[in-house]
Formats: structure tokens, sequence, C-alpha cells
């Protein structure tokens, strides 16, 4: 899960990490007043889940408290890659003399987590490890002893900070560290991480990660899920414990397995294709499960076709066929559905969809080709221009 | 030959009187498994499925002697598990459970390497050496013993084209699902390795998907000397960056772990890489050759 910057601020606040006054605003008016109460200048930051903010237009300086309302104006009514900005964080802007990156982050290579830092901060680190890889120092932390001062010391030293400076620095680390464990982050990154004209260091954004296996342990983590800003299909899939991911294409799929419902849509797409969405039904899946799964991948209105890869094994093809049914409530589909059943109660399956009209197909290829087939004659004539 | 597990095997089952350890314990049982004890806190004096429980790992070792353990119990309680099977000695442990935060996970490996124990997980379907021993919950009846070895980060795909090989006269030495989570016991390398030195293995499906780079660094290894024809299927060509599609490991992450690169990793180490799950049985008759007698 992705959380705001204002809220992965917060989190690392809490850690003791040096982050400037700033609140949220809904409206531009708020901006304004939160501007007043702080002093000017101020920074005007989408709060959005996306990357490339700034590249975006999405961040501004305001000098005076009335510019701080218009720059919130501006803001608020943008969208950043397609994602309205609904509000805006304003803080107090700080004097930057230079920009270091900070990150701790789980590392599945070491399958540890390494701190990470750079000289070049305010940029991609992504961009920085293709560029000037040796721009970019690293410190594996040991899982039993935790982030040791030295090797935040090796950092520091690795970044040129300031020798006044390091004691600073370390903390900033240690903090930082501290935030992902207890936190059960997979990231938390703080780039810029500024040096003020003074020599002081402020983190000036932030960004965490969070371990959606973990957040059973973090409700008040899980409290800050945005769901405005969920996809309403993916949304509506999560509630109802389906791991769905939306696509652009309109071709709905409906999969046993993850891996296997990644490899369908490989294989619709290179049949011609473009799937939908991602939607793993799971293990052992029970008519209802399927029949809620059907449900919200009919409700796309990008769909025009369906397709159910079945695989079973734990999962019945009984249940499935019996789920499928019950989604359509005894009407007959409003759009052709291809179903691929094999593996266990396979007959009985096979059986439930006939009763309702509906014919399995043996092969996943097979299913594939249909499927496409079905899409683009059901496709809606566009209007030529 | 096989890898990891075979007719020898001794499986003790942790989580054995919860319903999928209970159902599992009997799958493996019908499969021909030999399944020597189980253990859930508590529950220890019971019998499941003529399998008698026992409250502490070390209580089972001490009275049955396994040799492999097989994990069914929940997140929460898994990395706990796996901790007790590494201290009883079980030297092979094999985990299920899906959804173990991945810190947890972080911590348990390190214990586990250093103790020099295999874990083979976890959120995996687990391993199977066809016609020896079933240590997993892959439905038994589709695998056949023969010379293909499968390797794999997903459950159901791996079913697939497990069924496709086996319909096409391919048995299987070994297959095993090393798990689709971003910290894994066991890297397609350290299978790659066993495969290596298995005699009976004269080919291997390797079977990834986005995340992370083990395939890539599998590809070196290929492309080091392993000596034998690798078939290769990555999945998630359409997956977005960014997004988790269903396994926790299988997203996109910094333009990194993306189908094309492990595909293209794959291909440069010589391995025939196919682009669909459906074409995997053929590429691998070809690598091995006709059988003998046939032209």
């Amino acid at each position: 899960m992705n959380v705001h910057e204002y809220q992965a601020k917060q989190i690392l606040s809490r850690y003791g990490l040096p982050i400037p006054r700033g609140e949220v605003a809904t409206t531009p008016e708020q901006a304004r007043e939160v501007a007043e109460r702080f002093g000017v200048p101020v920074v005007v930051k989408a709060q959005v889940l996306v990357g490339g903010r700034g590249k975006a237009g999405g961040v501004k300086l305001a000098p005076t408290p009335a510019a701080a309302e218009e720059r919130a104006r501006d803001i608020l009514g943008m969208q950043i890659k397609g994602i309205p900005v609904r509000k805006v964080l304003v803080a107090e802007a700080s004097s930057i003399a230079r920009e270091l990156y900070l990150s701790a982050v789980v590392d599945r290579a070491s399958k540890a987590v390494v701190l990470m830092a750079s000289a070049a901060g305010g940029v991609d680190v992504e961009e920085v490890a293709r560029t000037s890889p040796e721009k970019i120092v690293r410190a594996t932390v040991d899982a039993c002893l935790g982030l040791a001062d030295f090797q935040a010391r090796e950092l520091a030293f690795g970044l040129g900070v300031a020798p006044g400076r390091v004691r600073e620095f370390v903390r900033i680390a240690s903090g930082l560290y501290s935030a992902l464990v207890q936190c059960d982050a997979s990231l938390a990154e703080i780039n810029p991480l500024a040096v003020a004209a003074d020599g002081s260091l402020r983190c000036l954004d932030a960004k965490m990660v969070l371990d959606d296996n973990a957040l059973f342990r973090h409700p008040d983590l899980e409290a800050m899920r945005d769901v405005e800003e969920e996809d309403p299909f993916e949304a509506r899939a999560r509630a109802e414990g389906l791991s769905y991911v939306k696509l652009d294409g309109n071709i709905g799929c409906v999969v046993n397995g993850a891996g296997l419902a990644m490899a369908t849509l490989d294989v619709v797409k290179l049949r011609g294709g473009a799937p939908a969405n991602f939607l793993d039904i799971g293990g052992g899946a029970r008519a209802e499960r399927v029949s809620a799964a059907l449900r919200i991948v009919l409700a796309d209105p990008a769909v025009r076709a369906v397709l159910f890869n079945i695989f079973g094994g734990i999962t019945r093809c009984d249940e499935v066929a019996r789920g499928i049914v019950e989604a359509l409530g005894g009407v007959r589909a409003a759009l052709p559905i291809v179903v691929r059943l094999v593996g266990t109660n396979e007959e009985e399956g096979r059986r439930i969809l006939g009763r309702a009209g509906l014919v399995a197909v043996a092969s996943m290829d097979d299913a594939a080709r249909a499927v496409v087939g079905a899409a683009s004659a059901g496709e809606r004539p566009e209007v030529r221009r | 030959m096989s890898i990891l597990i075979d007719g020898n095997t001794r499986l003790l089952v942790q989580g054995i009187t919860g319903r999928e350890g209970e159902f599992h314990a009997r799958q493996m049982l019908q499969y021909g498994t030999s399944v020597v004890a189980g253990v859930t806190p508590g529950r220890g004096g019971q019998e499941v499925a003529g399998v008698t429980v026992f409250d502490t790992v070390a209580q089972a070792v001490a009275a049955t002697s396994p040799n492999a353990s097989i994990i069914y119990v929940p997140a929460v309680a898994a990395p706990d598990a796996i901790l007790e099977a590494v201290a009883g000695g079980i030297p092979l442990v094999v985990c299920i459970t899906e959804g173990i935060p991945t810190l947890d996970m972080i911590r348990v490996y390190h214990q586990v390497r250093q103790r020099g124990v295999r874990l083979v997980g976890p959120n995996c379907p687990g391993l199977i050496s066809p016609g020896k021993s079933k240590v997993g919950i892959m439905p038994g009846h589709i695998h056949r013993s023969g010379p293909v070895g499968v390797v794999s980060r997903s459950g159901t795909l791996t079913y697939e084209i497990v069924q496709a090989l086996t319909s096409h006269d391919l048995g299987q030495s070994t297959c095993v699902g090393i798990g689709g989570d971003p910290i894994v016991g066991t890297s397609f390398t350290d299978v790659l390795e066993l495969f290596k030195a298995d005699a009976e293995t004269k080919a291997v499906v390797l079977i990834g998907e986005i995340g992370g780079d083990d395939e890539e660094r599998a590809a070196e290894y290929v492309a080091s000397g392993f000596g034998k024809p690798v078939v290769g299927f990555v999945a998630g060509r359409t997956a977005p960056p960014g997004k988790r599609m269903g396994h926790a490991g299988a997203i996109i992450s910094g333009g990194a772990g993306t189908a094309a690169e492990k595909m293209a990793a794959l291909r440069r180490a010589g391995v025939r890489v196919v682009d669909s799950p459906s074409e995997v049985p053929r590429a691998v008759a070809e690598a091995i050759g006709p059988a003998p007698g046939t032209r």
C-alpha cells in the first residue's frame, strides 16, 4: 500500500526526522489560511499517489498567502496521470544549498534491508543508478543487529556530509531504518534530503510503501488508505478479498492462481486481444466468490467479452460453474463468455454450464482465440472523424 | 533419481489439525508420501488420518525422526513454525503459507541459511517427485515420472504446464514450486544446481514471472555451464509497472523486473523461451531429442 507524502511525513516525524511544518488543504482558501499562519514562502504540493508530480506542475512555490491560494486553486483543478488532485500539502519552504537522497528499502537480491544514499538528490534514484551508479552508496543491514551507527557514518562520509553534521545524518538514517522496520514498510525514502544554507538537514519530500501482508498488525496505517484514489473496481475487489488489477483492454479475465492469471493475459495479448483486468479468485474458491468476481468484471463498461480460465485442483469446476450461473441470475449473458474449465469435477461443471447455454473449452489457447474473436465481433462501431 | 524428496522422505506436517493441513495430509498419504507425524501446539496425543499429533516439533522428531517438514499454519504463526522446524534439526522445510510479512521472512531466512537448512517457499505449492513422494498441495494425478525437472514461482501455472508435459509423454523427475513472495528460501539457481547433479533429469522447465531478478541470476548460472537444455516461460508481459499481480513478489518496481528483461536474459543464456505455456512440451521434446526407437 502506498501512502501520500503528508502521511509518510507524519509517520517519519514520529521517528525524529526533521520535517518542515506542513498541513493538508482541500480548498484554495484553506491553503491561504495555512500560509498566513505559517508565514511565507510556502510550497504547495499536490497529494496524489503517483510519481512525477513536480514535472506535471503539481509542486509550486508561493511567496505570499494570496499566491498560495492561487497555486492551490491551479493544482486542485489538475489531473496528474489521470488522477484528479483532491488535496494539497502546504509546507514551509526551505532554503536549499544541496540536495541528497536517502532511503531504506527491502532488497530482494540480498534478502536484507539496505540503506541507499546518493549525493545526487532531487532526481529519480533509478535514473542515478542507470547513469552514474558510482554516486550511490549502500549499507546492508544485519537483520538481527539492526543498522549500526558506523554504517550510517560510512554513508554520511560517502556523501560528503560536513563533519559537523554527521551525527545529525546518523540520527536521520537510524530513524528512517526504525520507521521502515516498525511500520513494516518495503520502502521509506527521503528525496531530497536537503542541506540548508546553515548546513542543517531537512526532509523535503518523503515516500513510503507499506507491506500489504503486514497491515493486519498496523490498523493505524491501514486507516491511512486513500480509497478515493483507488480504482473503484480494485476497491470493490479488495473488499471481496479478490486480487484484481485494472488494465486498459476490453476482455474481462477471471482465473484461479496469480501465475496462471498473468499467463492468461499474456496469451490473450499474443492472440491479438487486450485484457481489461487481472483477477485471481485464489485457490479453492466457492461459488459465491466466483459470482462476485464475475459481477465485478461485468460492471466494467469497457468489457466486451469475458474469459474464464480455470485449472481445477483445490478449486472445483462445479463450484466455478455454479458461481458463473449464479452471477448471471438466470438471464442470458449480455456479453459473450468463454469458459476454459479443466480438472476437479470438470464433467459436473460442464453440465451446469450446458444447462445455462454456456460451453466449456478445453485448452487455454483455444479459449484465448475464441474470446479475442468474440470481443472484436462485439466491438461497438467507432465514430469516424 | 530425483531431487530433495524421494521414497525415503519421512514427512512431518506442521498445522496438521487445521482445515488445509488435514486435507492435504490425507492427499499426501493417498499419493504414497510417508507422513510420519503432525504437530499442533496443544493437540498432542490426537490422531489425524491415522497420523499421531505432537505438541512440539522436538517431540515429533524424538519419536518419529522425520527428514522433511511441511507447514500449513497461518501467516502470523508461520515464521515461528519455520524456526521450530529448523531448531528441530529437520533438513528440508517446505512452507505453503501465503501472506507472511516480508520483514519476518528476512529474519527467518538468515537463520535458516546459517543452520544449513533447505527452505522451500513460502507462498508455494511445494514439491513432488512423481511416483515417489509428494510434499505439497498440487494435484498428484497430473504428474508422471520421467526426465524433465520443473521449477516455478507459481502454482496453477505450473500445474497447467505439467499436465501439458504429461499429456505429451514427458514425465517429470521433480517439480519444485519455489514460491511467489519477494523473499523465498530457495532460488531458481539453487534448484538448477540440484538438477545439474541429478542424473535422471535430462532437461529443465523454468517458469518465471515479473518482479525481482531471480530469473536473471538463473540465466547467468545457465550460461556459466549448466550443461542441460532449459525451456523457459515468463508470465506477466502484460503487467503494468508498480502493480502487484496477485503474488506479493510479482511487481515491476522502478522499471526493473519486467518480463521482457527476464526473457531476454534467459535467451542470451541459451534458454529456449516460449511465448505460451502450451508451447512448452514441444520445446522440451526438441531439446531432449527423439526418444530411442523413433525418428
